[in-house]
């Protein structure tokens, strides 16, 4: 442990010591459900009587073999794939449009980005499916869901990339400019590297984001297109279902440390990006 | 010089037009269709739905007596979870942003971070099984003569502020680390303990970024309805109501009205905030 900053000599010693009991208690209370659904995944009994009166593999074993389970993941990760590419492209768009401009819609341009994650997922859900339905005309379909989730991964591509805008400035690309390269050339070569990991960043989350969605999907998928959370919400009270259910759920616990992984590889810094928003 | 070094506005036209086609005319045109599909009707013999301008459905939701106590609810249940996220979330923050070493300042933002990452079903899931009738907080509690809350209004409390808690720690962490720490010294140096610090000087800073993780806190709960699917037992959110409505009951223009609630609500709120500057907090 370093030194205490100068701050933390401006508290006491005894209100330094209850804030850290206190953050040690909450995370605690944090990780216990989390840890509770990977212990149930060995729970040999199938409504999970606590404590377990024995633990076994069986469960693991079916699940592997539940092909409804593994459909809905690879629908997820096809909606995600590709929600987060139409996302990358617009919020990058978005951010480029919005930078070094002072115009008048240019609070109102934010609005819009941030206002499908700002309302209930309700609202923009029931929204899309109207609109798709009542007045398109349109029957769901993997394509409405991606739709949707596009518009909501627009805002963590724009945050990421704006943010970079802002500590990068705009010095290398005018210099750029200045040595002869062409505006497609100066963004190839330097507004393209300097936002990469910018953009694997706001991916990372936009994928996240969509491959968890349920409330807005289950508003714009028709009932044959499973994404694994709505897997997950159709399968949760088929008691013979359970266990089945605990197992994916454990896996999707084990595969949240994935992301954060991958994050603090790509940019060192897990705060910058992945605090985004929602 | 190409047309588009000329013309700075047509370069910036030209980037805008295709988010602004995606968010300003499909988003905002659905939105737009929403309100008006809840001032249209459902004939009750036929299911179909009758583009006819009426407030039927507006009458119905502020009269009927289950659709005011729902309303109230939802709205009690989102500030309830505001005001308990706020109160955890903001020592946590403080002990991250101040008082924690750089090295273990990392390893919470990595703690706070990656529940963030696990399954919002899962972790509404892993609650079920935490309050069941035989799960742990019956064992633990069971002892002490004491039983487990059970599935209802409490339980969607819990769960609900245990989803949302990465959103309000982390603005407010950030809002913290951003206050220097001459501030704490000068307050210290003007004779002031530390509870008269905290109270007079660092809640005080604070206060936007704890509103502007009070918008997602807020926003979240306004717009659920799986969670309380999950652990609400038979208690039903507005969340819940527009669902139903939309599919088993096949009346979409009421579910449309319902929807306008939280719409307007959150407006409210985006805009009783704004003073607090914290949206640029976002």
């Amino acid at each position: 442990m370093g030194r205490p900053s100068s701050t933390s000599m401006a508290m006491s010693r005894g209100l330094r010591r209850s804030l850290a009991g206190f953050t040690a208690v909450v995370l605690a209370v944090v990780y216990i459900p989390l840890l509770l659904v990977l212990v149930n995944s060995f729970n040999s009994d199938n409504t999970f009587g606590w404590p377990p009166p024995r633990f076994t593999l069986h469960w693991w074993k079916v699940a592997a073999e539940s092909t409804g389970a593994r459909e809905a993941l690879f629908t997820s990760i096809q909606v995600a794939l590709v929600a987060t590419a139409i996302a990358l492209v617009l919020g990058t768009l978005a951010a480029m449009g919005l930078r070094r401009t002072r115009f008048f819609g240019r609070n109102v341009v934010s609005l819009l980005i941030i206002l499908p994650i700002a309302l209930p997922g309700i609202v923009t859900g029931l929204a899309f499916q109207n609109g798709f339905r009542t007045i398109l005309g349109i029957q769901l379909s993997i394509w409405t869901i991606v739709i949707a989730h596009a518009t909501f991964c627009i805002v963590t591509v724009f945050n990421n990339v704006q943010a970079r805008f802002q500590r990068l400035g705009t010095n290398l690309e005018q210099a750029s400019m200045d040595l002869g390269a062409g505006r497609w050339t100066t963004f190839r070569l330097v507004t393209f590297p300097m936002l990469r990991s910018a953009l694997l960043a706001g991916g990372l989350l936009s994928f996240g984001l969509s491959f968890d969605e349920i409330v807005v999907t289950t508003f714009t998928a028709s009932p044959q297109d499973q994404t694994l959370p709505i897997w997950i919400l159709q399968n949760l009270f088929r008691p013979n279902q359970a266990p089945i259910v605990n197992v994916v759920a454990a896996v999707l616990v084990l595969a949240s440390a994935v992301p954060i992984y991958l994050a603090q590889r790509l940019s060192g810094s897990t705060a910058e990006g992945l605090t985004g928003a929602r | 010089m190409s047309l588009i070094d000329r013309r700075p506005g047509l370069r910036v036209g030209l980037l805008l037009t295709p988010p602004m086609l995606w968010l300003g005319v499909a988003y905002l045109g659905a939105l737009a269709a929403l309100l008006i599909a809840s001032l249209w009707t459902q004939n009750d013999f036929t299911g179909t739905i009758e583009r006819s301008w009426t407030l039927e459905n507006f009458k119905t939701l502020f009269t009927v007596e289950v659709y005011r106590t729902i309303t109230l609810r939802t709205i009690g249940i989102a500030a309830l979870v505001t005001v308990v996220d706020a109160v955890l979330a903001f020592p946590i923050a403080l002990y991250m942003a101040k008082v924690a070493s750089p090295r273990m300042q990392r390893i919470l933002v990595i703690s706070v971070l990656t529940p963030l990452w696990a399954s919002y079903l899962v972790k509404a899931y892993a609650w079920r099984g935490m309050l069941s009738a035989d799960g742990p907080i019956a064992w633990v509690a069971a002892p002490f003569g004491l039983h487990t809350p059970g599935y209802g209004l409490p339980a969607v409390t819990i769960t609900l502020a245990y989803l949302w808690l990465p959103y309000m720690i982390l603005p407010v962490y950030a809002g913290l680390e951003r206050l220097p720490d001459s501030l704490f010294e000068a307050s210290a140096d003007l004779g002031a303990g530390a509870w008269t610090t905290l109270r007079r000087v660092v809640v005080p800073m604070a206060f936007p970024a704890i509103v502007a993780g009070s918008i997602f806190t807020f926003s979240l709960s306004m717009g659920d309805y799986i969670a309380v699917k999950i652990v609400g037992g038979t208690s039903q959110l507005l969340g819940n109501v527009v669902y139903d409505n939309q599919g088993a009951a096949n009346n979409l223009p009421f579910a449309a009205a319902v929807a306008t609630v939280p719409i307007v609500v959150m407006l409210a709120y985006l805009a009783a905030v704004r003073r607090t500057g914290a949206l640029e907090n976002l």
